[in-house]
């Protein structure tokens, strides 16, 4: 082969090979069914590898619904921490890279609609797919609703309450069964925790990262308020209420200084103080216990809950949330049908999947916690699941008692929920780092903005 | 006065325009160049496409988001709303005020002390490999590890913190760092330089050991001490890497991103920490606006597009 030839041969190969890797990158989207006939759908949220036993379980879930459906292939998808990562939801979104069952937080509806990636499966959802749907609460379903119809599943439910650290009540001579039901009685707590001295805070609050908006809300419904009015129009939490949250904290941090020295705290960062030993007090959700035994090497004994405090009295309102999942637009009805046939294996099944306690007890992983609260008051589904409940109870249920025993209102999260919280990020960050700060001056601007976002639509 | 030519029209000599013959002479041979360089070319193809995809693509895209909103799913131009709405944000100009803070304490900081680190690395006669490698050494510490050091030991409000401990010892006041809106500034530049400096002191390093011996020795027998012979022949003869640096100091601390995400957990003490980058992500992934997003990025690819402007300007002079 001469010189020049070689060279047409050897650009011609590079050519065709670049071709290929390009028509590589591309992907294909429409893999439903194969010859055989059989179903695949892709399921986000498999648990990462450090979580072996939740890992395991997936995996075992995953053969036995197989098993049970050989006409259907689930091919599950793991990305890390992506399924509570805000910003990685909202790049899997805009990049339309979501799986064709995906997890989205309660708050997230609206951004999946605007995404234009959601599906309507208000027609292929009732008790033919979902055996547990006539048990499952109206209002969580009415989240994942939208002009009528039904975009999504819900698969968890939480309500937040006062986290304590027993252990710590009992140091400071404060009754460990008898968890404060006021914010004065929180203060005067908080005080007595934080003169245990070596670093630990009496109460501890969120500020960054969107978490302390999350907060500024729950604290807010505590006080009868809202974050937005009826209308969805207008912010609506620069007013008495508003004011008296921020007070409060401010009055905590600064002048009886029992909330520690390091705030701008974000989710993990809180916890990592609690599971240290570090933390008296703080708001959360029951699986929030969890977090710390898991993850920030905490003791599932040392932490009971309350309800959530009220300014004079019990609490008007407490935050709820949850999770679900959502069906990517264009799937096939034979998808839709396998994809609910899995999530109510998985998900929506006394004895099963997330609710297989049996499983779970002998595991490092909690049964006994209130929660995921799915299912109405007095349903089958409810009734099964709480006898499972108990009586493979692997954490001290009566850590839980005060929270159970006392139910707070439950109220969602405000539309628009994650942008709200950025900006309200600032204001809880101002009263907790500034001891200056200007009280009416952070509501004014946090409401300045939220009322904008509302206008641009966003 | 009057004007008797054109603003600027005799100013510079301009290359002399081909003849229109040689013009048509090279698009002829231009198919030819192509086919006698196939290989070349091929590879170019290659690198083209990855440019082309991975770099141009995206930046028309976001040109392109910038005008449009998408509503379910929907897509529709807006003109300039987009604009409008990201100006008209409360944070807007918090975050072009931080930025520039910030470059500006950058440039004092981050641009100063490398250079006079390699003033003295340079007139040092032992330990000089050593004591290079100790200055290199923290850029090669992944970002985001160096960033928790600081954010956890260094920037620990409570008395127990590496900074403050120090203060303590010396019977200074504590500070609360990154929590105090005064201190964010500073702290997130203290950070960035020490994460930095390496690089910088190598490239001066390099300029430095360039300068003739002779000039010193000249400056010397003249009299010069040291600070007029920095001043008369160090920073003369290394002008053009002092101004490169300095454009490539203006233009990367403007996106400042990694140091308030990790040290102030995003936009700090009431946006005291929140910069334009950030602002760029929040919008985009919190607020779910990636539209508003896309048009801050062009707002800001314009600002800095204009200082590469000028610093071309000034270099073409200098030159």
């Amino acid at each position: 082969m001469s010189v020049p030839q070689y060279r047409k041969v050897a650009a011609a190969a590079l050519a065709a090979g670049l071709g290929l890797s390009l028509a590589a990158c591309s992907t294909k989207s429409d893999d439903s069914a194969d010859a055989g006939g059989k179903v695949t759908i892709t399921v986000d949220c498999q648990p990462v590898g450090a979580q072996k036993e939740l890992l395991k379980n997936w995996n075992d879930d995953v053969a036995e619904f197989q098993r049970q459906n050989p006409n259907i292939v689930v091919k599950s998808v793991s990305v890390g921490e992506q399924c509570n990562n805000p910003p990685d939801f909202t790049a899997r979104l805009a990049g339309g890279t979501v799986t064709d069952v995906f997890y989205g937080y309660m708050t997230d509806l609206q951004q999946v609609l605007d995404s234009g990636q959601a599906m309507d499966i208000t027609d292929h959802v009732g008790k033919d797919s979902v055996p547990t749907w006539d048990s499952v609460d109206p209002a969580l379903k009415e989240v994942f609703t939208d002009g009528g119809k039904l975009y999504g599943v819900p698969v968890k439910n939480y309500s937040m309450g006062l986290i304590y650290n027993k252990a710590l009540f009992q140091r400071a001579g404060l009754d460990a069964a008898n968890p404060p039901k006021t914010w004065a009685e929180v203060r005067t707590a908080a005080k007595k925790i934080s003169a245990l001295g070596g670093g630990v805070a009496g109460y501890s609050e969120y500020s960054a990262g969107n978490t302390g908006g999350w907060h500024f809300t729950s604290l807010l419904y505590s006080q009868g308020g809202q974050v937005l009015s009826a209308d969805g129009k207008k912010a609506d939490f620069n007013n008495p209420m508003g004011k008296q949250v921020l007070q409060n904290l401010k009055d905590m941090r600064y002048g009886d200084n029992s909330m520690g020295s390091r705030q701008l705290l974000q989710w993990g960062d809180l916890l990592t103080n609690a599971g240290a030993g570090k933390v008296g007090m703080f708001i959360g959700a029951p699986d929030a216990t969890q977090a710390i035994v898991s993850q920030f090497q905490g003791k599932y004994q040392d932490w009971a809950m309350g309800p959530l405090p009220g300014q004079d009295g019990p609490a008007k309102a407490t935050l709820g949330g949850g999770e679900g999942y959502f069906f990517k637009k264009g799937l096939s009805p034979e998808q839709v049908k396998a994809g609910l046939k899995w999530i109510a294996y998985q998900k929506l099944t006394p004895g099963k999947g997330q609710f297989d306690y049996v499983r779970a007890k002998p595991q490092n992983y909690p049964v006994g916690l209130p929660q995921p609260l799915l299912f109405t008051n007095g349903s089958d589904a409810q009734k099964q699941e709480l006898d499972l409940r108990k009586a493979n109870a692997n954490v001290d249920t009566t850590n839980f008692t005060a929270f159970e025993a006392n139910p707070v209102p439950i109220k969602g999260e405000p539309r628009n929920a994650q942008a709200i919280y950025a900006v309200l990020d600032a204001a809880m960050s101002g009263v907790l780092t500034n001891p200056n700060a200007n009280v009416d001056a952070l509501l004014k601007t946090a409401e300045d903005k939220v009322n904008q976002l509302l206008a641009a639509g966003s | 006065m009057a004007l008797t030519t054109a603003p600027g029209a005799t100013r510079r000599p301009g290359r002399p325009a081909p003849p229109p013959r040689q013009i048509a002479a090279r698009r002829a041979g231009l198919g030819r160049k192509v086919r006698d360089n196939l290989t070349g070319h091929t590879f170019l193809i290659g690198a083209v496409a990855c440019f082309a995809v991975f770099s141009w693509y995206p930046m028309v895209r976001g040109v392109v988001m910038s005008f449009q909103r998408t509503r379910r799913g929907e897509t529709t131009w807006v003109g300039w709303d987009n604009y409008a709405r990201i100006v008209a944000d409360p944070s807007f100009w918090t975050a072009w005020k931080n930025t520039f803070v910030f470059t500006g304490l950058a440039l004092v900081l981050g641009y100063a002390v490398p250079f006079f680190v390699a003033i003295l690395l340079n007139e040092l006669r032992h330990a000089k490999g050593y004591l290079r490698v100790l200055v290199y050494l923290p850029v090669m510490l992944p970002p985001a590890s160096a960033l928790f050091l600081f954010k956890f030991y260094a920037y620990d409000p409570s008395e127990a913190g590496l900074f403050n401990a120090v203060l303590t010892a010396l019977g200074l006041p504590t500070s609360e760092w990154m929590q105090s809106p005064t201190m964010t500034m500073p702290a997130m530049v203290l950070a960035s330089t020490w994460m930095n400096m390496g690089g910088a002191v190598l490239i001066y390093l390099a300029a430095l050991q360039n300068i003739p011996g002779e000039l010193y020795e000249a400056a010397e027998i003249d009299g010069a001490g040291v600070w007029r012979r920095i001043v008369h022949v160090t920073i003369p003869q290394t002008r053009l890497i002092l101004a490169l640096l300095a454009m490539l100091q203006i233009v990367a601390t403007m996106q400042v991103f990694t140091e308030p995400l990790i040290l102030a957990n995003g936009a700090g003490t009431q946006d005291s920490a929140t910069s334009v980058a950030y602002l760029i992500y929040q919008h985009g992934f919190f607020q779910n606006d990636l539209n508003g997003a896309a048009a801050l990025g062009v707002i800001m690819l314009v600002v800095l597009a204009g200082f590469s402007a000028v610093y071309v300007r000034l270099t073409a002079r200098q030159d």
